[in-house]
């Protein structure tokens, strides 16, 4: 391996020469963009570097990287204070304003420009000659800014900002331990990992930031490590990650193998060759390995994103910290995969089956969450399969050639899932841990509980999609429409209509139950802390007995429990993602009339590679009517029946908050098997779980008796031996002078007979000779 | 057996008028005779001063050999030799009785049947 290595560096000075006309010729390096650039030339090619940025945009993903390490620095110190949560909040908002900074360089002039900032070489391997297949790896520390980039780094910093501040205050019953800067030091590692992913110029610094947010949700999820169920959730999460991240290495090889290159810049404009071919149906003639990619790159973006079949790891991760479920598991890193389908969608154009298989998955994972969602009774595994379901949404959004669609579905749900998640955050931490519907409700007319209620209300009722008023309509209705116009697949359009009506009614039962109704709540009993927390719940004034705290509260204090309402970090968060979630609409809707699409995300996606023109395929018109028109009345009418549905059976006449009109609808099997999240556990259990132990038990009993077996023989042969020869060392000293007397006895023999010549001349002295030949002197 | 004699019938450079008749043979059978004794008595006797006796009759057997030899061939390297050996001897005799008064001590016995820690 080394040889190779090192092989390859020779030849790479070599060629090093040959290599300096090539480079800024044919396989086109920034060098030869630039000069591209200034011909004004190329400027049109997909995916191609069309300007450039300055050097502080690095500062995005550097800044939390110098967070992370500051806070490693405070953990290795000990320090015991919210140091950590202020250096995590003074970084990321730094690459906030980074980011907003880089926004405006990469809109310059109204249309976006894409631009390539390097920070380092990372990996750079040229090897052949330049008459002999000149072959090079090239994968740069580089980031990659486009439209897209900005859209999805926007939200990302943003809300990362927003929630490292909600954490503060949210974990601050863990300041008195080491888990506080180990909290930060993952989160801002995550936002590092995220930045390199959505930013990086290549596939290997997508993956590298891919592999990064996996480790870093691998580390919050199992944040309380003492706890087996978080350590199970933590190890799923990562173990069905890998799967799907099979899939985008395989990917990422095969793109390498056809194209050469991993390079964005350079990528893009290859596959733009095949994308020609299918815009003009000849998707025929592009080859298997190109139409194998995107395929690959789903099973990745299906891993990361949980959708059918890898989701369940999701609804298990909110073991992890509240905060982390809304900026990780909700917002930001679970919109990877939709990300990665955004940015290869010219690629998937080329393929027959990749798109369907994106629609197929997304719709058909929105339908199943949803349902399960309907049925479950923690109000944050509600809200992770909502997260599943809307992820469905998106990727069935893409999958339906609206690529504008999903990534402003994106980008509103990361908004008001994020604050539905911290306001579920707020309820869990100031009932000790309760996030059991049944036993929460009322909490709206709670002092000061009002601004919680806000945002979750504002939250609710963008997930629900209340017509007109909320950025989840008009993002959600926009999938639907372009479901329903695109004439394959209608079919998904009827079933993302359908979930959204189920969505309206799940979203407003845990609304109306929990915030509405009698005033009634129930501490929760459950420790969501380690053992160190719970001793610190010792000296927990009550205006922190948080989560953390709810072994005290559990047992000592049960009957005098009151329920603590957020502080000002919480309510200050909630309060500005409630205003966002509103100032949000007009970026994701055309409100000049005629449904067009020219809005802030239409033109982000337009100005990036998403942004390519879908083959053109005839409108499809149900009843008469334009897709977009009718999805819109479909969608206010599920959405309005929902929430109606959910009004009349959790609200009207509730009286306690254990029971509902809902408990009198009896659905049997069904309604059992939903709350069992349609066994769907178990049966990954028995068929993948069981037969791979079993196979385990059958290894280990080969290795324990076959090759132990082996290697114990040849243990055993010495042992005996020795076994044997340890009776002739007696300690006693007569034995051995007697055995060494012996030897010598038997020595001296030898040499006799020997020299008396064998058996023939026996009877005669040996030594004869010997001594004759001693010889005698004159 | 003649052969032998005859090449040993040499006392080069001449023994003393007693001892004309000696030979190489007597002194080499002299030395036998006193390493098997020393054998011997190493063997079967129990005490440890006796035993040390016995090696101290083995080393003058080798001692009686070796300048025999030299004797014979007329060379001083083996008489040199038991210079040497027999300072050391007494240095190591010295040694070694030490150690027996020790061994003594500690278990009021000399039997050497009496150490017998080293067993496997």
């Amino acid at each position: 391996m080394v040889g190779l290595v090192e092989q390859l560096q020779t030849l790479q000075v070599v060629a090093a020469g040959v290599f300096a006309q090539v480079e800024h010729g044919a396989l086109g390096t920034h060098g030869g963009h630039e000069a591209a650039l200034n011909a004004g030339v190329n400027a049109a090619a997909l995916g191609a570097v069309t300007g450039e940025l300055p050097k502080w945009t690095l500062l995005i993903p550097f800044l939390p990287l110098l967070g992370c390490v500051l806070c490693g620095v405070c953990a290795i110190l000990k320090v015991r204070n919210k140091l950590p949560a202020v250096i995590t909040v003074a970084c990321i908002a730094g690459a906030f304003a980074a980011t907003v900074g880089a926004y405006m360089h990469t809109m310059h002039d109204g249309h976006a420009q894409t631009a390539v900032v390097k920070a380092w070489d990372w990996i750079r391997f040229v090897w052949g000659t330049e008459y002999k297949s000149p072959r090079e790896f090239i994968a740069n520390f580089s980031f990659y800014v486009d439209s897209l980039t900005c859209l999805w780094m926007l939200f990302v910093t943003g809300l990362a900002t927003l929630i490292a501040l909600y954490a503060s205050e949210y974990m601050a019953g863990d300041v008195k331990t080491a888990g506080y800067a180990r909290f930060y030091v993952a989160f801002c590692l995550f936002v590092f990992s995220m930045a390199c992913l959505v930013m990086g110029d290549n596939l290997l610094l997508l993956y590298l930031g891919w592999e990064g947010v996996g480790l870093c949700s691998y580390l919050l999820i199992g944040y309380f490590y003492k706890k087996p169920s978080a350590v199970a959730a933590a190890k799923k999460a990562f173990i069905m990650n890998r799967i799907g991240d099979l899939g985008l290495s395989m990917g990422l090889m095969l793109t390498y193998v056809h194209f050469g290159t991993v390079e964005y810049a350079k990528l893009f404009p290859l596959i733009q060759t095949y994308l020609d071919l299918a815009q003009h149906g000849k998707i025929d003639e592009i080859p298997f390995i190109v139409q194998a990619i995107p395929v690959l790159f789903t099973i990745g973006a299906f891993g990361k994103s949980a959708q059918i079949p890898l989701y369940v790891w999701l609804p298990d991760a909110m073991e992890g910290p509240t905060p982390v479920s809304a900026l990780i598991h909700a917002a930001t890193m679970v919109t990877a995969g939709v990300y990665l389908v955004a940015r290869f969608f010219p690629l998937y154009l080329c393929s027959e089956w990749a798109l369907p298989i994106v629609a197929w998955g997304g719709a058909l994972t929105a339908l199943l969450a949803a349902t399960i969602g309907m049925a479950q009774f923690d109000i944050k595994r509600i809200m992770a399969y909502s997260t599943v379901s809307q992820l469905g949404f998106m990727f069935a959004g893409i999958g339906v050639l609206g690529a504008v669609g999903g990534a402003a579905h994106v980008f509103t749900h990361a908004f008001f899932k994020a604050m539905l998640f911290l306001s579920c955050g707020a309820v869990m931490h100031g009932f000790a841990g309760q996030l059991d519907l049944r036993k929460l409700s009322g909490v709206a007319k709670i002092k000061g509980w009002k601004i919680v209620s806000l945002a979750m209300f504002v939250g609710c009722i963008n997930l629900a999609g209340v017509p007109f008023i909320t950025a989840g309509f008009w993002s959600k209705d926009m999938i639907i429409g372009d479901a329903f116009a695109d004439h394959g697949m209608v079919a998904i359009g009827w079933i993302l209509l359908g979930t959204a009506g189920l969505t309206a009614y799940y979203t407003f039962r845990v609304f109306f139950r929990v915030f509405m109704g009698p005033v009634q709540y129930e501490a929760g009993d459950e420790v969501h802390g380690d053992a160190d927390h719970a001793n610190h719940a010792n000296h927990a004034n009550h205006g922190h007995s948080d989560a953390h705290g709810a072994q005290e509260h559990g047992s000592a204090a049960h009957a005098a429990f009151h329920p603590h309402a957020p502080g000002l970090a919480i309510n200050a968060v909630l309060l500005i993602l409630a205003v966002a979630a509103f100032a949000v609409i007009p970026l994701v809707h055309d409100f000049s009339g005629g449904g067009g699409h020219s809005f802030w995300a239409s033109s982000m996606v337009h100005g990036s590679t998403a942004g390519v023109e879908p083959p053109h395929a005839e409108h499809y018109k149900p009843f008469g009517m334009d897709a977009h028109r009718f999805a819109m009345i479909g969608s206010i009418i599920v959405g309005l029946v929902g929430i109606v549905v959910a009004f009349f059976l959790h609200y009207v006449g509730r009286t306690s908050s254990a029971t509902s009109k809902a408990d009198s609808i009896k659905l049997g099997a069904i309604q059992t098997a939903a709350q069992h999240k349609w066994y769907v556990d178990e049966a990954y259990h028995a068929i993948f779980v069981l037969p791979l132990r079993v196979l385990a038990h059958v290894f280990h009993a080969f290795d324990k008796m076959v090759v132990d077996g082996l290697v114990n023989l040849f243990g055993m042969v010495p042992r005996g031996l020795g076994h044997t020869a340890r009776r002739t060392q007696t300690g006693v000293l007569h034995d051995y002078a007697l055995r060494m007397a012996g030897g010598l006895a038997v020595v001296v023999l030898a040499i006799w007979f020997l020299h008396s010549g064998g058996w023939s001349g026996w009877g005669g002295p040996g030594l004869v000779e010997v001594g004759s030949v001693g010889g005698v002197r004159p | 057996m003649n052969v032998l004699l005859d090449g040993l019938t040499l006392a080069q450079g001449g023994f003393p008028e007693p001892m004309a008749s000696a030979t190489l043979y007597h002194y080499l059978m002299t030395s036998g005779m006193l390493f098997v004794i020393g054998l011997i008595g190493f063997v079967t006797r129990r005490n440890l001063i006796i035993m040390f006796l016995c090696t101290e009759l083995m080393f003058q057997a080798a001692g009686i050999a070796l300048i025999a030899f030299s004797r014979f061939h007329l060379n001083h390297t083996g008489e040199s030799f038991v210079v040497f050996v027999l300072t050391i001897a007494a240095a190591e005799a010295a040694l070694a009785l030490a150690l027996v008064v020790l061994l003594f001590r500690r278990k009021e016995s000399l039997d050497a049947a009496e150490w017998a820690e080293m067993r496997g």
